[in-house]
């Protein structure tokens, strides 16, 4: 496998009335060519701030502090986090690109859908406007957009919202980047239309080999797109592996807990049972409970093992991770 | 004989005028809801699932008799509401209540808990009293899993899911028959979900509650409801017990919805439909059939006649000229993927 990007001991730090706050902790993970990762978690895991950590696009010193590494492979390869504004700038839209939950305000509301395709393409590729004009048309036919031709002269607010996606996705792929990062892209759309956008994903990766880091609260999602997934909470990777593996088989109690919390279609009418629940809050950041960040929501916890630091991240599989204190005898009650 | 439903709609539509039309010539008309008539039996709950601007969240303001519709009627326990004044709504409106998606926006920030929640008493005929509300208030909180200690506090001192308990202990102040849920848990975190949904089945048993659950999400639906009504730009194109939906849709939007619900179940092949296009213009709607546009089986004769829902089986009606398909289970899929797995 081909690495695109290899994310080594990330972590981020807010400052908030003159505190330092971490919100991510030491992250490591690789994007592999053609293959998607899912980061999963709820509100406060950390999931979308490492992906704004890796697009350069948190706030500057010293509101906020990202160190460790991000290796961009490739020609031209470069250390994301270790580069100036200036040279992550030309990386940024060509060689990695983003595409974000609400594209109504990622798009601009003043310019047609083609000027701002252009203008994507024109910032990284000495081309004409009429080429670059021409790959626009082609770009909104690929991503499946009825009448290219006539789309381009739209404006934002005349689309749907899976128009606006699309366009998105189309201003995303424009320069073929390596490694497409897609923060929560089909949350806000209707699951007809994610189906679409989730399928053109797959089709548009197929064709190009793009690495995606793909970032979601939707267990259903990650099992429909994701070869590998990371399990994040409060900040941390909690357990990681190949996206079948955690669903058959998830090893972390949060893991398991937020898969059981979640209705399925499949028993639906089957009498309403009660939905397994995880009792309590992400705690916060400023105060994070000592030893496993889960420990006081866990029903497995054990004083004296799960609240001191530190846990270490083991190895269950060559491919698996596990930051658990006590994964391994709660593996063995379930069998 | 039935007992009469707590909520019946006859012919319930509601249109909403968007350009004021020349003499002599109409002008344009949103057709949010388009003729449903739906029954809500006593203590049950009946799910709502439609995709954005499918006219779900209109039909659920018809019901509560928040705007009058254009044509058709709500009943409430048997009583015409479009009938009434303003005045003899009131008692009406004390025995149904709603909660909205987003606890936030809907609650008051300068009002602490017990303000918010003694406000739906103290317009009450003769109006209760100041302790009378707290007490009441408390006894709410305590009911939707919340420390009266609450009391004093404001909206921005809570989480999300905090917010719709509060949300959810103030439709409860009245002690209504029917309750209408508006997305209340799609802002919300899926380990919250899980709190506010079992709350709400707990409060629909013990109080013995009639609602009306109204979402786009399906696999949502399909825990929190007895009945599962599905619709299509402003009309209901399938109605049927859970179960019955689910195992053997007969509309093919149905089909299309139950097969792009992303499942996290492992399992193999999975066939899915993935639907061309975006739901059309209400204002605008195809001839015929509304969903014939983006159905996978539609026909020359579909654009013609607008489909009436008819049975198909029992309690189950499915508004479909297509009478002969055979459609895919929610389950499908992992039956599917069983098959192939074994060796015969």
């Amino acid at each position: 496998m081909t690495e695109r990007l290899r994310v080594q001991d990330l972590s981020v730090h807010f400052r908030s009335e003159r505190r330092e706050v971490q919100v991510v902790h030491d992250l490591s993970f690789t994007l592999e060519a053609g293959r998607t990762l899912a980061l999963v978690g709820e509100s406060g895991s950390g999931k979308s701030v490492t992906s704004l950590a890796l697009m350069g696009l948190l706030p500057p010193p010293p509101q906020s502090r990202t160190t460790g590494s991000a290796l961009l492979e490739g020609r031209d390869g470069a250390d994301l986090l270790g580069i100036p504004e200036s040279r992550r700038r030309r990386l940024r839209g060509d060689r990695i690109a983003m595409i974000f939950q609400e594209p109504l305000t990622s798009l601009n509301p003043v310019h047609s859908v083609g000027a701002q395709l252009v203008e994507a393409i024109r910032s990284h590729r000495s081309v004409s406007r009429r080429a670059a004009w021409d790959r626009a048309e082609e770009l909104l036919d690929e991503v499946g957009i009825p009448e290219p031709a006539a789309r381009l002269a739209s404006f934002p607010h005349e689309l749907s919202g899976g128009m606006r996606q699309r366009v998105m996705i189309a201003i995303a792929l424009a320069l073929e980047p390596d490694v497409l990062i897609a923060d929560e892209p089909t949350t806000a759309l209707d699951v007809t239309v994610q189906a679409q956008i989730l399928d053109l994903l797959r089709r548009v990766q197929e064709r190009t080999g793009m690495a995606m880091l793909f970032i979601t609260h939707d267990f259903g999602v990650v099992a429909d797109i994701a070869h590998r997934t990371v399990v994040m909470y409060a900040g941390r990777m909690v357990e990681a592996g190949p996206t079948e593996d955690i669903l058959r088989r998830p090893l972390m109690p949060y893991t398991s807990g937020l898969m059981a919390s979640v209705p399925l279609l499949e028993t639906a009418g089957t009498g309403r049972s009660e939905l397994a629940t995880i009792d309590g809050f992400v705690p916060d950041p400023a105060a994070p409970p000592a030893g496993c960040a889960f420990h006081p929501r866990c029903a497995h916890n054990r004083p004296g093992r799960c609240d001191v630091p530190p846990i270490a991240v083991e190895a269950p599989a060559p491919d698996r991770s596990i930051r658990c204190a006590r994964w391994r005898e709660l593996a063995e009650e379930v069998r | 004989m039935s007992e009469t439903p707590m909520i019946r709609t006859v012919d319930l539509a509601q249109h909403f005028p968007i350009r004021k039309g020349l003499p002599g010539r109409p002008g344009a008309v949103v057709r949010a809801i388009d003729g449903v008539s739906i029954d809500i039996p006593r203590r049950q709950v009946v799910g709502l699932v439609g995709e954005s601007g499918s006219g779900k969240s209109t039909f659920g303001r018809a019901v509560m008799a928040l705007d009058p519709p254009t044509s058709g009627r709500v009943e409430f326990d048997g009583t015409d509401l479009s009938q009434l004044s303003r005045a003899a709504l009131a008692p009406y409106r004390r025995r149904m209540q709603m909660v909205f998606q987003d606890p936030f926006s809907s609650l008051n920030p300068r009002m602490s808990v017990a303000e918010t929640l003694g406000m739906p008493l103290r317009f009450r005929e003769g109006g209760a009293g100041r302790s009378e509300r707290r007490d009441r208030a408390a006894e709410m909180l305590e009911m939707v899993g919340l420390p009266r200690s609450y009391l004093d506090r404001f909206p921005h001192e809570f989480s999300g899911g905090q917010r719709q308990r509060i949300g959810i202990a103030r439709a409860l102040m009245t002690s209504p028959d029917f309750l209408m849920a508006d997305e209340v848990v799609s802002a919300l975190d899926v380990s919250v979900q899980a709190q506010v949904l079992n709350l709400f089945a707990r409060l629909q048993r013990e109080m013995e509650l009639t609602m009306l659950f109204i979402t786009h999400d399906l696999a949502v639906v399909g825990h929190v409801s007895d009945i599962v009504a599905v619709m299509y730009l402003g009309r209901i194109v399938e109605i049927a017990p859970t179960r019955a939906l689910f195992s053997g849709p007969r509309h093919p939007y149905t089909e299309a919805l139950l097969s792009a619900a992303p499942s996290p179940v492992p399992g193999g092949a999975r066939k899915r439909i993935i639907l061309e296009g975006d739901v059309p213009s209400p204002v605008n709607p195809p001839s015929g059939c509304p969903f014939r546009t983006r159905c996978p089986y539609a026909i020359a004769a579909c654009a013609e006649d607008r489909p009436a829902l008819a049975a198909v089986g029992p309690d189950h009606r499915s508004a479909c000229i297509r009478t002969d398909l055979d459609l895919m289970p929610a389950t499908g899929r992992r039956t599917e993927a069983a098959l192939e797995g074994s060796p015969g």
